[in-house]
């Protein structure tokens, strides 16, 4: 019942999309307000629907019943109950419900909280939204149905895919999605807008909020991700420009760039053409992540062609809504009226300087990613764009952008003074100097490029930091004057700071981990010492254990330093039982920012284990900075520029009533 | 990340995966040449598995690969020359940074076109309108806006608030 119910609230919520994305548009039209608040009442409504469809599979996968084709194929009944759940979206059809879910709850959120926006705006977003999610409701019901019965249920499940029985699957994909569904909102803006054919710097400010809220997300989904890669897959790497990562990558470089480019139209009415097309570009982007991902088209492209029904829905879905909407920008967006003029040196025109690396860098992984698959269903020829392309290809495109990041909040908009930017910052250039020959005097090996990939991460902190110093007027005036100026300065200056700084120490993480990164291969015995960046790993013995649906040998380091005993590591190797698949379980001890990281190898014949032991100087800084870039962003969202900086309607009549 | 997304993806990385790739075995004695072969192991696709070096696969194809570099590079052969071998036997597809050729030109000069059209066709929008193109002109009001214009300026709304 649990199953047949679920599959009918999500029909039930088809069909008020399907009403959502036509009604609000005729009632637009036709200046109806009545029709074009029906808008609101469906968003709400389908969320209800959505969230007990997701709350039913949810059951299903809780209370393990097998009869459903999705949890037998997906759980177990020993499984641990946390994995239980997250199992619920660790599988395609389970995760599309996620998706839908949360593109249900943006949509519910701007029919709540939208009573400030026109009502024919509010009407004509919340119907694009009801379009995506009525096509991608059809895709679940058509291709991915989670709730499918098996005629004669089997008693015990296949169990999750053990490298997903981890913490990670329990964030991950929810942040991620989060932010990928998290631009639908600006993306129905963007449709809305054109349909409207009216923006106004209003619009940047309506639009930001939400921009801003998927940007934190799959900033924090990336950074989780990655860090979960780095302990989960065992070789200490964190970035490995797989597609299903440049997937990700692609909407948060093209959010980014559009997070900047709003800004200039809120505050300057310039730009709003191509905000427009980048709020298009971001959504189509996470609409293409999407298609990747679930089509099956990465694995490969025979793959895909076997089985198509999924993959080419996706692929319409995505043709119609990217072509659709670019169609629409063409026509329409000569018809936006330019705003506010600047000069090339000013705050604009560095944001446009953001904005042309940022959507570079887009670009150059858009056709790393997508040119192998192209050339090979064009030509035939097989290529293979890796690791080694990116890196050549996208470090020049972010060193410069790099550079120019702390000049551009001490320009001034419409007309800056480069050189007096220059000037005053002196204190972060001379910092970035200072930490460059210190770097050169003390590091052993790494080249020359070391030193300079640190100088420039210190430049960008030491430049949030020198703007901060700045605007508070630090030592220039009373000590209580800078503190008094520090509490009333915008929480959006704070924010963009540290978002700024978040880059810069993620940069030094990232060069001090590749270029300082010291490893140990070999095969150990009990007793056997192991010598890596000054550490002594001496390995203790081995021993067997007995998880909830799982065997284990655990291996036993002590790690000593200069003598000194510092901690016990414990890697393992696990064996789940249904699927006789093994994972291995990185040890990590964290010394400050650094850390070192043990993975286990197989057992050799006389009595020894394989141990792969690497000490990784400063790698938390790379996490850590996109924590930073996320809390900036949360900072900046909580401005009051975003909350009063619109007219409430409701408000303004209490405030008339309570006049009279 | 990658773990996650795409089970199909998984699944075909299960035969890869698993914890590591370089064995203690294979480590060449001379640590300048096993130090040539790590490099060189980055560069070379592990052709059973998704978008993973030699260097990171435990696939045993992978270990042969290795194993074939490490040999190359005994017998004395230069970086280029062992590319050139793996890419003669196994072809382009072994190559993780394809090399610039006519088929792959629209890979290697999309970064730079974009950048430096991008570039140009902002130098030339920021001339046109320094030279007096459309000025700024304020978006006319909607209809609704202006009923509602309307309505407040004909309504009687107290003058001043308590």
């Amino acid at each position: 019942m649990i199953a047949e119910g679920g599959h009918y609230a999500l029909v039930l919520a088809l069909g008020l999309a399907l009403i959502q994305s036509t009604v609000p548009l005729l009632g637009a039209r036709w200046r109806d307000g009545a029709l074009m608040n029906i808008a609101r009442s469906t968003a709400l409504a389908q969320l209800l629907f959505v969230a007990l469809s997701f709350a039913a599979l949810v059951t299903l996968h809780v209370t393990s019943d097998f009869s459903v084709l999705n949890v037998f194929d997906n759980s177990n009944s020993l499984q641990p109950m946390i994995y239980k759940i997250t199992g619920v979206w660790g599988n395609h059809e389970g995760s599309m419900l996620l998706w839908v879910s949360i593109l249900a709850l943006f949509g519910g959120l701007v029919a709540a909280f939208g009573n400030n926006l026109p009502l024919s705006l509010r009407a004509h977003v919340l119907a694009v939204q009801a379009w995506i999610a009525s096509a991608f409701y059809l895709f679940i019901l058509i291709t991915s149905n989670p709730f499918l019965r098996i005629a004669d249920p089997p008693i015990e499940g296949r169990d999750l895919n053990p490298v997903l029985q981890d913490i990670g699957l329990a964030v991950h994909p929810p942040m991620l999605y989060l932010g990928y569904v998290g631009f639908s909102i600006s993306f129905s803006f963007a449709i809305a807008a054109l349909l409207e054919g009216r923006i106004d710097p209003a619009w940047a400010r309506w639009v930001r909020p939400w921009t801003l809220v998927a940007w934190i997300f799959l900033t924090l989904g990336i950074a989780m991700g990655s860090y979960w890669a780095y302990y989960e897959l065992g070789w200490g790497g964190w970035w490995f420009w797989d597609p299903v990562e440049n997937a990700s990558l692609m909407p948060w470089l093209a959010g980014t760039a559009l997070l900047h480019s709003s800004l200039v139209m809120e505050k300057r009415n310039a730009l709003k053409v191509w905000t427009i097309l980048l709020s298009i570009l971001t959504f189509s982007l996470s609409l293409l992540g999407t298609f990747l991902v679930r089509s099956g088209v990465l694995t490969s492209v025979h793959a895909f062609a076997t089985d198509p029904t999924r993959g080419v829905f996706i692929l319409l879905i995505l043709c119609i809504f990217i072509g659709g909407s670019l169609t629409l920008f063409a026509g329409r967006a000569s018809a936006l009226k330019q705003g506010g003029l600047f000069a090339p040196i000013s705050r604009e025109g560095a944001l446009v300087l953001n904005n042309l690396f940022l959507t570079t860098a887009c670009a150059t992984v858009f056709v790393g990613t997508l040119y192998p698959l192209a050339l090979e269903v064009l030509t035939g020829d097989k290529i293979s764009v890796g690791a080694p392309f990116f890196n050549l290809t996208f470090a020049p495109l972010f060193v410069p952008l790099l550079v120019a990041v702390p000049f551009g909040p001490m320009l001034a908009w419409k007309r800056g003074d480069l050189l007096g930017a220059a000037q005053r910052l002196m204190a972060a250039g001379i910092a970035s100097l200072f930490a460059i020959a210190v770097v050169w005097a003390l590091a052993r090996g790494g080249g020359a490029l070391a030193p300079l990939g640190i100088g420039l991460g210190v430049f960008v902190v030491a430049g949030a930091l020198n703007d901060l110093a700045e605007r508070v007027g630090l030592f220039r005036m009373p000590f209580a004057t800078t503190l008094r100026r520090a509490v009333g300065l915008p929480r959006s200056t704070w924010g963009s700071a540290f978002a700024h700084a978040g880059l810069g120490i993620a940069l030094i993480g990232i060069v001090c981990e590749t270029t300082w990164n010291s490893e140990y291969i070999g095969t150990m015995r009990p007793g056997d010492v192991a010598r890596v960046a000054g550490y002594e790993l001496k390995l203790d013995g081995q021993s067997q254990r007995q998880g909830p649906n799982f065997r284990e040998m655990v291996a036993s380091f002590t790690v000593t330093l200069d003598g000194e005993r510092l901690s016990v590591m414990t890697p393992s190797k696990r064996t789940f039982t249904t699927r006789g698949m093994s994972t291995t379980e990185a040890a990590l001890f964290s010394r400050g920012a650094s850390q070192l990281y043990i993975s286990l190898g197989d057992a050799t014949a006389d009595g020894g284990i394989t141990v792969r032991i690497y000490h990784k100087p400063l790698v938390l800084l790379i996490w850590f900075g996109p924590v930073l870039m996320a809390f900036g962003g949360m900072l900046s969202l909580s401005d009051r520029r975003l909350r009063v900086g619109a007219p409430k309607p409701a408000r303004a009549l209490r405030g008339l009533q309570a006049a009279e | 990340m990658r773990r996650m997304l795409a089970t199909a993806f998984v699944l075909v990385l299960i035969g890869c995966a698993s914890a590591y790739a370089v064995q203690p075995d294979e480590i060449m004695s001379d640590p300048a040449k096993e130090a040539r072969a790590r490099n060189l192991s980055r560069e070379l696709r592990c052709m059973v598995c998704q978008n993973q070096s030699i260097d990171d696969s435990e696939a045993p194809l992978a270990r042969d690969l290795r194993l074939l570099v490490r040999e190359r590079i005994a017998a004395g052969d230069g970086d280029a020359q062992v590319i050139d071998f793996l890419v003669a036997r196994y072809g382009e597809f072994v190559l993780l940074k394809p090399r610039f050729e006519q088929q792959t030109l629209l890979l290697w000069l999309v970064p730079p076109f974009v950048l430096v059209g991008g570039g140009l066709a902002l130098w030339m929008y920021a001339r046109r309108r320094s030279k007096g193109g459309p000025d700024v002109v304020p978006a006319a009001l909607t209809a609704d806006e202006e009923a509602r214009l309307a309505a407040l300026m004909s309504a009687d709304v107290p003058a001043k608030k308590p």
